[in-house]
C-alpha cells in the first residue's frame, strides 16, 4: 500500500477561520475537502503539505440554495447529494448527469463540487507514483523541466473534472472568497491553458459556491463522458451541449464545450453563426464539425489520441440529437 | 538418471511412486455434495472476522521495504546504504550478496536471487531491502542509499531478444543468448493432414500481456521462533514449494522453516511461487531477531507480475470437406520477461494442452519463449493454453468459413470421444464437450442468431479444454501430490488438517462438504486448518486446477477408513447391519427405519472408545500418464475439463465501442461439488477472460521511449479491471460427466472456463461486423481504426 506523508489536520468550522488559517501557514497549507484527489496526490508525493485546512465543517459550504431565477450550489456538497437532487435534475439536467459520472459511489459520497472544479490537472506521467517518476525522469509539472507530451516548455496536463464542460454550457459563476476579500468570477474564465495549475485562484482563496442560473424556458442539455469503463475511471473525453429552439424550432441559443484535452476545458467558440436556423441533419454535421476543429487530444492521456479526435463530433451529434429529440 | 540428462529432458521421465486408492464416482448420501452450501468462509471475509497477512501483528516487528531498480537492465557496480542503515529508526539493511543462492518454483531453472547480486534486469527488480521500526521509515531509508549503476542496452521485444545480444544476455552465461525455452514437438503426418485440407487457415495472432490483479497485495512476515526456527507467513499460495526454496536459499533445514498462509485475498496465480519479499523477511528476521513485515504496493505487485506470457503466434489449420480437423501446426514465441518463474512448463503447455477438445491426427508446435528486460511472466489463470487458445478458436472459425460451415456445426463434428487419447498421448476418461455445445447452442438461441443480427450485433462460439492437476509435481519425486488427515473427537467436531491452500476458490469449503457428506455430520461441525506446513500434510499448492481432484480424493480416502469405524460402532449399538445405515444430517440412521437412529456425536464417542482415539490419513497421487516422448508427461493430467462459451456482441459502429450484452457457459466439471462455487468459478473466469479481451494491458514503453522497459502504470487505475458496470450478463450452463477417477466425479472449475470465453467474443464480433482481429486487447480505437479501413 502506498503510504500518505504525515500531516497536520486543521478542522475549521467558518469560511473566517478557514481563511485565516490558510494565510497563516501559507505555502504549507492547502485546502482539503473531500479529499479524493488530492490524497492519491499526496500518496503519490506530487503535493506535500504540512498542513491541511480541512473544509468539511464548516456547514456554510454545505447548502443547495433556489434562489427563483438561480441556484447556488455551496462548494462543500458531495457530488452524491446534487447528482441526484430532483430540482437539479430537472432543471440543469447536464451538470447532475456529469456529477453522476464523477468516480464510483465512494467518490461521489466523499468528492464535492469544490473539488471537482479544482481538480488537478492530470497526464499519465505525472499522476505515478514517485519511483516510477523518477525512473521515467522527473517533468515540468513537478520535479523536472521537461514535457514528456509535448516536448515544450509548457505542461499540456488535461483538465479532468467532469462538472467543467455543463458549467461552461450554463455559464456558471464561481463565488470566491480570500485575503483579499469576496469576488466572483465567470467559470469560463475560471481556467487558463496551464496544465501546471489551471485555475486563476490566488493563494489562500477559497471556492465558496456556484451560482448557476436557471435556464431559460425550452433549453434542453446534456452531457457525455467518453470512458473506458463504466465506472470509477476519469473521462478520455467529456462534453456538454446547451440549446433552445423558438416555438417555430428555430435554433435561438447554442452552446458547447469539449474538455479532458488539455489544461483548459474548451468552451467552443464560433457557434453563433448556427443561430437563426432550422436544425437538420446538414446543421447538425456542421456544429459537430465545428466542435471537432477546436479538439486537438494529446499523448497525454493513454489512448489513441487520432480516435479521441474522431470521437467529438460523433458525440457532439448524439447530444444535440439528445437535445432536439428531447 | 544424472540431474543433468533430467534437465536435458525438460524433467520428463518422473518415476512414478504408487498410484493412490481411487474411490470413484459413488456418493454415500448425497446430502452434502451437490447442494448450494454456503461457502465454509464466506461469512467470515464478509465480516471482517477473517484475516489476512497485513492484519496481524507482533510485538516488536519491524517493517521492510525493498528498494527497486529504476533501468532496465543494468550492472551494479557498487551500492552504498551507510547513509540510510545510521538513520534513526531503521535496524538493518540486506544486499542480493547476502542470500545469494538462485532460486525457482522449478528446480531446472534457478535464475532468480532474493535481491540482485550483479546486475538489474527489470525496472522493479529489487535490489537493497531496509528492516525499520515503521514502514515511512524504511521507505525514507530506500531513498537514501545510493546505488551506482552501469546501464546495459535493454531488451524489450522478442524480435530484439531474438538478435544476439548488444550488450550482453540477460542472463550472462545462457548458452542461447536471451532465448529461454525451445520445444518442438510433432504428432502423426503434417504433410499428408494439410495435404487432405480442402480449407486452410494460416494466420499470425498476438495475445498481450496480462496480469492478475488480485485484491489482496502480496505481503509476508518473518518470525524467529524458539529453537532457531523461523515462521514465514504469507500471501501465498505455495506454502510447500516455498519452504522448500525458502530452506535452499536460506541454507536451513526444511523442518525448521514454517511456512502459514493465512487467509488471502485473490492469487490466480500470482503467488504460486517465491518472492523476493518472503526471502526478505526471512533474511532480516533472521538478522534481526524481531518479526519483519513487508507488504508490497499496488505498483510492485504489478512489477512482482508472473502474468500472462505476450505470444506471437502463428496458426495453421486444416480442415477437409466435411470440415474434419486433419492438421494444426503452431509457431509460438513466448515474451517471458527477465526471469524464469514456471517459463519452461509455460513453453511446453502452449502447444501441449490444445490437443482436445477436437480430434484430429496430425498436430506440431514449435514454442520458443525469450529472456526480456520486463518484470517476469508465469502462471495465470488458465496457464500456458489460454493465448493459443484464442488464436486456434479464431483460425477454426476461419476455416470453418472457407468451407460455408457454421462454427458451432464444426465444433460438433469435432469433438473427440467421450473416452479418448489425444494425438499427443493425453488419456481423457471422461468428456461432456458435445453436451457444453449442445447446451450451449440451445441456451443462447444460437441458430436464430448466427449470420441473422443486424450489422453491428453478432454471436460467436469457442470451446477448450483444460487440466485438473499435473501428474508433474514441480520437482521430481514419488511421495503424494496431496495428503489429507482427518481427526475426530469426542465432542462431534472433525478436523481437517491439509497443505492445500485455499485462495478463495474454496477449497476449505470442498474439505468440509466432503467430510460433512462422507461422516454424516452438520458441515458446521467441520474445522479446517490448511496451509501450515508445521501442522498439515503437504499438498503442493494451489496450481494446476489440481487440489479438488488430488486433495478431494485425498479428503474421501481417509473419510472412507474413519466411516468404516463410525458405521461399526453405530451398527453395534443400534443392533443393524453396517449395510442397512445410513449418515446423515448428524446421525447414524437406519435405511428403513428412521426411528431406529444415534446422534453421530454418539457414534464418535463409540468408536473412540472401540478404537481409541480417532484419526486417518489420506492421500492422491496420480497414475502414470503421458506420452512416450521427452515433455511427455507436461501438460498429462487425470482429468480434463470441458468448457463452451457463446458470446453477444454489440458493436456501436461509429464509436467502435464493443459491449458483451450476454455470456453463455456450459462446462464440464465433472461433478459440481458446490453448485453455486462451481458457477462462480465459471463467473469469475469468464468475467476475467472477456476483460483480458476488452481493456486489460500489462506493457511497457518501447526502446525508443525516454523510459524504455518502464510500466505503462502500474496501477488500478491505469490497468484497468471490470466494474460491476462492464461485465457481461451471464449464464452457466453445469455438465456434468462424472470422471472415474475424480472425488465423486469431480473436475476442475476455476480455470477451464476462461479459455473460450476471449475467443468467443472475438469470434463473435467478427461475425457482427465482419472484421478478424488478430491482435489483443480489443479496445474501441481498435475497431474503430478497422472499421475506417474496411470503409
Ligand atoms: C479512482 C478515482 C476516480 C475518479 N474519477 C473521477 C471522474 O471520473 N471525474 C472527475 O471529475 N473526478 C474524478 N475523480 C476525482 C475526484 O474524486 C473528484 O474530482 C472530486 O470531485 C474531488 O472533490 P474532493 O472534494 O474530493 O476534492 P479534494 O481532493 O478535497 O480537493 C481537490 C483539490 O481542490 C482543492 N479544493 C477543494 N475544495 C476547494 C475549495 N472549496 N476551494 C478551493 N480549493 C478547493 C484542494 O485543495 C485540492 O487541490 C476520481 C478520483 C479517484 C480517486
Ligand atoms: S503534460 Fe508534460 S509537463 Fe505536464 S504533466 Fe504531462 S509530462 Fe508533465
Amino acid at each position: 500500500m502506498l503510504r500518505l506523508p504525515a500531516f497536520d489536520l486543521l478542522e475549521p468550522t467558518s469560511l473566517e477561520e478557514a481563511l485565516h488559517l490558510l494565510a497563516e501557514h501559507g505555502g504549507d497549507a492547502m485546502p482539503i475537502a473531500g479529499g479524493t484527489d488530492l490524497l492519491p496526490n499526496m500518496k503519490h508525493e506530487l503535493f506535500t503539505p504540512k498542513v491541511l485546512v480541512s473544509l468539511t465543517s464548516i456547514p456554510a459550504l454545505r447548502a443547495i440554495e433556489d434562489l427563483g431565477d438561480a441556484w447556488r450550489l455551496g462548494a462543500g456538497c458531495p457530488l452524491g447529494e446534487l447528482a441526484n437532487h430532483p430540482g437539479l435534475q430537472q432543471s440543469l439536467p447536464a451538470l447532475a448527469e456529469a456529477l453522476g459520472a464523477v468516480g464510483g459511489p465512494h467518490h461521489r459520497r466523499m468528492g464535492t463540487l469544490g473539488g471537482n472544479l479544482c481538480l488537478d490537472t492530470r497526464c499519465l506521467y505525472y499522476n505515478q507514483t514517485f519511483q516510477w517518476r523518477e525512473a521515467l525522469g522527473f517533468c515540468l509539472k513537478k520535479d523536472g523541466d521537461v514535457c514528456h507530451v509535448a516536448g515544450g516548455r509548457k505542461c499540456v496536463a488535461a483538465a479532468s473534472n467532469d462538472s467543467a464542460p455543463p458549467l461552461l454550457v450554463y455559464d456558471a459563476t464561481v463565488e470566491i472568497v480570500g485575503p483579499g476579500g469576496a469576488r466572483t468570477l465567470p467559470v469560463r474564465e475560471f481556467y487558463h491553458p496551464d496544465g501546471i495549475s489551471n485555475t486563476r485562484l490566488e493563494d489562500g482563496e477559497l471556492v465558496v459556491a456556484l451560482r448557476v442560473a436557471k435556464p431559460s424556458q425550452g433549453t434542453r442539455a446534456a452531457f457525455h463522458k467518453l470512458r473506458r469503463s463504466g465506472a470509477i475511471d476519469f473521462p478520455l473525453l467529456n462534453m456538454a451541449v446547451s440549446l433552445r429552439l423558438d416555438e417555430r424550432g428555430t435554433l435561438v441559443a447554442l452552446s458547447a464545450a469539449v474538455s479532458a484535452l488539455a489544461a483548459r476545458p474548451n468552451l467552443v467558440k464560433g457557434l453563433d453563426r448556427f443561430l437563426g436556423q432550422v436544425p437538420d441533419e446538414a446543421l447538425v454535421e456542421a456544429i459537430a464539425n465545428r466542435c471537432r476543429r477546436g479538439s486537438v487530444p494529446l499523448t497525454n492521456l493513454a489512448t489513441d489520441p487520432e480516435w479521441r479526435r474522431a470521437m467529438v463530433p460523433v458525440f457532439i451529434k448524439r447530444l444535440l440529437q439528445r437535445c432536439l429529440d428531447a | 538418471m544424472s540431474d543433468k540428462k533430467k534437465r536435458d529432458q525438460g524433467g520428463a521421465d518422473i518415476v512414478k511412486g504408487k498410484a493412490s486408492p481411487i474411490h470413484g464416482v459413488d456418493l454415500p448420501g448425497g446430502d452434502v455434495i451437490g447442494r448450494p452450501l454456503r461457502k465454509a468462509d464466506g461469512l467470515d471475509k464478509a465480516t471482517g472476522l477473517a484475516l489476512y497477512t497485513d492484519d496481524i501483528q507482533f510485538p516488536d516487528m519491524l517493517h521492510a521495504k525493498i528498494l527497486r531498480s529504476p533501468l532496465p537492465h543494468a550492472r551494479i557496480k557498487s551500492i552504498d546504504y551507510s547513509e540510510a542503515l545510521a538513520m534513526d529508526g531503521v535496524v538493518d539493511v540486506m544486499v542480493g550478496s547476502e542470500l545469494p543462492i538462485p532460486y525457482c518454483v522449478i528446480p531446472w531453472t534457478r535464475d532468480e536471487t532474493a535481491l540482485c547480486t550483479d546486475k538489474v534486469r527489470f525496472i522493479g527488480d529489487g535490489v537493497a531491502a531496509v528492516a525499520a521500526v515503521d514502514e515511512a521509515t524504511a521507505i525514507e531509508a530506500c531513498k537514501r542509499i545510493k546505488v551506482d549503476y552501469e546501464a546495459l542496452k535493454p531488451i524489450l521485444t522478442i524480435e530484439a531478444a531474438k538478435q544476439p545480444p548488444e550488450d550482453e544476455a540477460i542472463h550472462v552465461g545462457n548458452r542461447r543468448g536471451n532465448q529461454h525455452k525451445y520445444v518442438d514437438l510433432s504428432f502423426g503426418d503434417l504433410d499428408a493432414g494439410f495435404r487432405h485440407s480442402t480449407s486452410i487457415a494460416h494466420d499470425d495472432y498476438y495475445f498481450h500481456g496480462t496480469t492478475h490483479a488480485p485484491i489482496e497485495p502480496h505481503c509476508a512476515i518473518g518470525k524467529p521462533e524458539p529453537g532457531g526456527q523461523l515462521c514465514i507467513i504469507s500471501a501465498t499460495q505455495v506454502p510447500h514449494y516455498l519452504q522448500r526454496e525458502l530452506a535452499r536459499v536460506l541454507g536451513m533445514a526444511q523442518q525448521n522453516i514454517r511456512v502459514i498462509q493465512p487467509a488471502l485475498g485473490g492469487a490466480f496465480g500470482g503467488k504460486s511461487e517465491p518472492f523476493d519479499l518472503e526471502f526478505v523477511v526471512a533474511h532480516l528476521a533472521r538478522k534481526t531477531g524481531r518479526p519483519v513485515k513487508c507488504l508490497y504496493t499496488r505498483e510492485e505487485v504489478f512489477y512482482s507480475h508472473r502474468g500472462r506470457h505476450p505470444m506471437a503466434m502463428n496458426f495453421k489449420v486444416g480442415l477437409d470437406d466435411e470440415g474434419k480437423i486433419q492438421a494444426v501446426r503452431s509457431k509460438i514465441d513466448l515474451d517471458g520477461g527477465a526471469y524464469s518463474s514456471f517459463g519452461l512448463v509455460t513453453t511446453y503447455y502452449a502447444g501441449q494442452l490444445l490437443t482436445g477438445p477436437y480430434d484430429f491426427a496430425s498436430y506440431g508446435f514449435t514454442s520458443t519463449r525469450y529472456y526480456t528486460n520486463k518484470p517476469c511472466c508465469g502462471p495465470k489463470r488458465g496457464h500456458g493454453s489460454v493465448q493459443p487458445r484464442f488464436a486456434f478458436e479464431c483460425a477454426l472459425d476461419e476455416a470453418a468459413a472457407g468451407l460455408g460451415l457454421d462454427p458451432m456445426t464444426v465444433r460438433e463434428r469435432n469433438t473427440m470421444p467421450r473416452v479418448a487419447t489425444t494425438v499427443n498421448g493425453m488419456r481423457v476418461q471422461s468428456n461432456g464437450f458435445l453436451a457444453c455445445l449442445q447446451a450451449a447452442r440451445k441456451a443462447s438461441g444460437w441458430d436464430e442468431k448466427w449470420g441473422k443480427l443486424p450489422r453491428g450485433r453478432g454471436i460467436g462460439v469457442a470451446g477448450s479444454m483444460y487440466i485438473s492437476g499435473t501428474n508433474y509435481p514441480v520437482y521430481p519425486n514419488e511421495m503424494p501430490q496431496s495428503g489429507v488427515t482427518v481427526q475426530l473427537d469426542r465432542s462431534g467436531r472433525a478436523l481437517v488438517l491439509c497443505g492445500a491452500s485455499d485462495i478463495g476458490q474454496g477449497s476449505d469449503s470442498m474439505f468440509t462438504y466432503i467430510v460433512a457428506e462422507e461422516l454424516g455430520i452438520e458441515p458446521g461441525h467441520v474445522r479446517i486448518v490448511s496451509s501450515d506446513t508445521d501442522l498439515t500434510p503437504v499438498d503442493l499448492g494451489a496450481y494446476s486446477s489440481r487440489i479438488t481432484f488430488m486433495a478431494g480424493n485425498a479428503c474421501i480416502d481417509a473419510c472412507r477408513r474413519l466411516r468404516k469405524l463410525l458405521l461399526e460402532a453405530a451398527a453395534t449399538a443400534l443392533g443393524q447391519s453396517a449395510k442397512r445405515l445410513r449418515l446423515a444430517g448428524g446421525y447414524a440412521v437406519a435405511v428403513d427405519d428412521t426411528a431406529v437412529s444415534l446422534p453421530m456425536q454418539e457414534v464418535f464417542r463409540l468408536a473412540e472408545a472401540e478404537n481409541g482415539t480417532l484419526s486417518a490419513s489420506g492421500w492422491y497421487n496420480t497414475p502414470l500418464l503421458g506420452g512416450e516422448y521427452r515433455g511427455g508427461t507436461i501438460g498429462s493430467s487425470p482429468a480434463y475439463s470441458f468448457t463452451c462459451h457463446v458470446a453477444e456482441v454489440d458493436i456501436d459502429l461509429e464509436t467502435g465501442e464493443l459491449r458483451v450484452p450476454k455470456v453463455w457457459v456450459a462446462h464440464d466439471c465433472g461433478r459440481a461439488l458446490n453448485p453455486v462455487i462451481v458457477e462462480g468459478q465459471m463467473e469469475g473466469s469468464t468475467y476475467m477472460g472477456a476483460a483480458e479481451l476488452m481493456m486489460e494491458d500489462q506493457d511497457f514503453y518501447p526502446a525508443d521511449h525516454a523510459a524504455p522497459g518502464l510500466h505503462l502504470g502500474p496501477s488500478l487505475l491505469d490497468y484497468p479491471i471490470p466494474t460491476s458496470s462492464e461485465v457481461p450478463e451471464f449464464e452457466a450452463l453445469i455438465i456434468e460427466s462424472l470422471d472415474p477417477e475424480g472425488p465423486y466425479g469431480a473436475k476442475e472449475a476455476g480455470e477451464g472456463p476462461l479459455h473460450s470465453t476471449i475467443p468467443a467474443i472475438a469470434n463473435a464480433i467478427h461475425d457482427a461486423v465482419g472484421i478478424r482481429l488478430k491482435t489483443l486487447p480489443i479496445t474501441a480505437a481498435k475497431i474503430w481504426r478497422a472499421l475506417q479501413e474496411t470503409h
